[in-house]
């Protein structure tokens, strides 16, 4: 119970710092280039969500999240639809293809589903790069609209999108801790560890994996309509396969499989990001060792390597009193501490 | 009938791993399978429960064919196999890794999941009292609070028969359930397979430590080359010559 309190205060002190943050700083890069980074968290819990706890490493996000930008600025620039249906409208659309790409990427497993992955998330580019008639090329698309103001509540400064979009933020954290932390969840777990021994626990393998990436495709495709409103121009780039990668990144040196992993991931990456730029291209001669060691030392992140320390330090105590309690029944004189140590060895 | 299985043949190309095997599991008994390295045993486990489809013959379970059904279905008929080895989520709790084998007796979905509904609350329960019951079956009570990551492999292996157990299955196939511990642990699954019995589970097993299945089995089928050699109580089986010849006559591995 003390934990859990202790988690709920470290939560609510998390949420309080980003709803006050606008406060802290009087400069607009800054608060630019947080509103972005929210963006790319709520893609990368949906990449999360499918790679991290289902185990299907998907590379056909950034794909999605371009699926989803495109359909948003087509609808409202070149449709004129009203914005909050163009919305609405623009994750439908990501979800079908989310859904019919899925079938077929999900026949597929391990290396073999990254690569098709792969290829999908490439044509997806290619298509919106050559399709000039709907997607205006290279040119791309601009004068996409802010989001429609609801009454009295408008969405024109910088300002009020930032909590717009720390709004969808942390409705995106709540639904995947939610999902995580219950039965489809555990289920998708139980893929992810093997997905022959779920099969024969009785789940719906296929099934379950279609509905985690068609949820996966949904997050991307959100981040991309708000990134599309907040940016107001898109250009093809936005689908290409670096921003599959970065997404990718941020979860890896967070922590693929946890939750805090894609905030704690993102922050880092694109606060290191800024702080380099004045070694423009040549900042990563320094990510790329960087991240090699990562990934050798913790694989599963800094959120990762911080539960494994958790379990170890856990694990010790558990011996430790084990060995007390032991030492205290049978060896009532101390120096037995000494015998217990070789027979663990 | 309980579950049988007729004529059931398996070819891998040129390989036939499974040849004409028709086998009756006793119903309430614990049913043993055994056979040099090879001899199509796990094969075998694979065609019954789903995992494999056979190249001819029928699996005949309570007078349905479940030949071609898909793994999933065939567990939520009531058939449950351990592998092996159990891949369990370190992280999370040993309750936790149980509670999903309960999964197939639930419906909530995800919007349940992200709505916290009254099925939801339900079914979480529901998981969860069934989780601590197994746990409770197979005597591990006192580490389901702790890490996957920190249990024993003996404790893995009572992991791997409480998820079995959670499907609320009426026969359990166990593959190996011995391998890798030692003869003290082997003696304490011994006694908790025939506590399954007890429940009125019916237990089929594959295990090469011969002493435990002589001592455990009612009923032992030897496998050789993929066919059936032999069939009967342990007494028969240790007397009859083809299975004296499979494992001490052609070869020294045994």
């Amino acid at each position: 119970m003390a934990a859990l309190l202790n988690r709920r205060t470290v939560i609510s002190g998390f949420i309080l710092l980003a709803l006050v943050f606008p406060f802290l700083t009087k400069n607009s890069y800054v608060l630019h280039i947080l509103t972005l980074a929210f963006i790319w968290m709520i893609a990368v819990y949906g990449l999360n969500l499918l790679a991290g706890y289902t185990g299907y490493l998907s590379l056909a996000h950034a794909g999605f999240f371009a699926i989803g930008a495109y359909s948003l600025g087509i609808l409202t620039v070149k449709v004129g639809m009203n914005y909050w249906l163009a919305f609405l409208s623009s994750l439908i659309i990501t979800c079908i293809l989310g859904l019919l790409i899925g079938l077929i990427a999900l026949r597929t497993k391990e290396h073999f589903f990254a690569i098709y992955t792969l290829c999908v998330g490439y044509i997806i580019y290619l298509v919106i790069d050559k399709w000039d008639g709907l997607t205006g090329g290279v040119r791309g698309l601009i004068g996409i609209p802010v989001p429609a103001g609801f009454g009295p509540l408008s969405f024109e400064k910088p300002l009020s999108q930032y909590y717009l979009i720390l709004f969808f933020l942390l409705l995106t954290v709540l639904m995947v801790y939610r999902i995580v932390h219950s039965l489809s969840g555990r289920t998708f777990i139980a893929i992810r560890n093997s997905e022959e021994l779920a099969k024969t626990l009785g789940i719906a393998t296929m099934k379950n994996k279609l509905m985690v990436f068609v949820l996966s495709t949904l997050f991307a495709g959100l981040a991309g309509v708000l990134y599309a409103s907040f940016i107001r121009f898109i250009g093809p780039d936005i689908g290409y396969i670096t921003i599959t990668f970065d997404l990718l990144m941020y979860l890896l040196v967070g922590g693929i499989g946890t939750l805090a992993g894609p905030i704690v991931g993102t922050l880092l990456i694109v606060w290191v990001s800024q702080s380099l730029q004045f070694l423009q291209d040549y900042r990563m001669l320094i990510f790329g060792p960087l991240l090699t060691l990562l990934i050798i030392f913790y694989p599963r992140g800094i959120i990762g390597a911080f539960y494994e320390w958790k379990i170890k330090r856990q694990e010790k105590k558990r011996m430790r009193a084990l060995i007390k309690n032991h030492k205290d029944a049978e060896f009532p004189t101390a120096n037995s501490v000494p015998d217990k140590k070789v027979k663990e060895g | 009938m309980f579950l049988k299985t007729k004529e059931l043949t398996k070819k891998f190309g040129g390989l036939i791993a499974v040849n004409d095997v028709s086998f009756s599991l006793e119903k309430g008994k614990i049913n043993a399978i055994i056979g040099p390295n090879g001899a199509g045993k796990s094969t075998f486990f694979n065609l019954v429960s789903g995992s494999h489809t056979p190249t001819s013959g029928q699996v005949i379970f309570k007078d349905q064919n479940i030949t071609k059904l898909p793994p999933n279905k065939i567990a939520e008929l009531g058939i449950a196999r351990t592998f092996q080895t159990t891949n369990l989520f370190e992280q999370s709790t040993v309750l936790d890794n149980v509670k999903v084998g309960h999964r197939l007796r639930t419906n909530s979905t995800l919007l349940d999941a992200v709505l916290r509904t009254k099925r939801f609350k339900k079914e979480e329960r529901k998981c969860r009292e069934k989780a601590i019951e197994v746990l409770d079956f197979v005597g591990l009570t006192d580490v389901s609070d702790q890490l996957a990551a920190n249990i024993t492999q003996e404790e893995k292996k009572r992991v791997a028969f409480a998820l079995a157990l959670a499907t609320d299955p009426e026969v359990v196939f166990l593959d190996e359930p011995a391998a890798g511990i030692n003869p003290d642990e082997t003696e304490g699954l011994a006694e908790l397979m025939k506590k399954m019995v007890d429940r009125g589970i019916t237990v089929c097993l594959i295990e090469h430590k011969m002493q435990m299945i002589m001592k455990l089995a009612d009923k032992i089928m030897v496998l050789n080359y993929g066919e059936k050699i032999a069939e009967g109580t342990p007494e028969e089986i240790m007397n009859n010559q083809m299975v004296i010849e499979a494992y001490l006559g052609g070869s020294a591995s045994a």
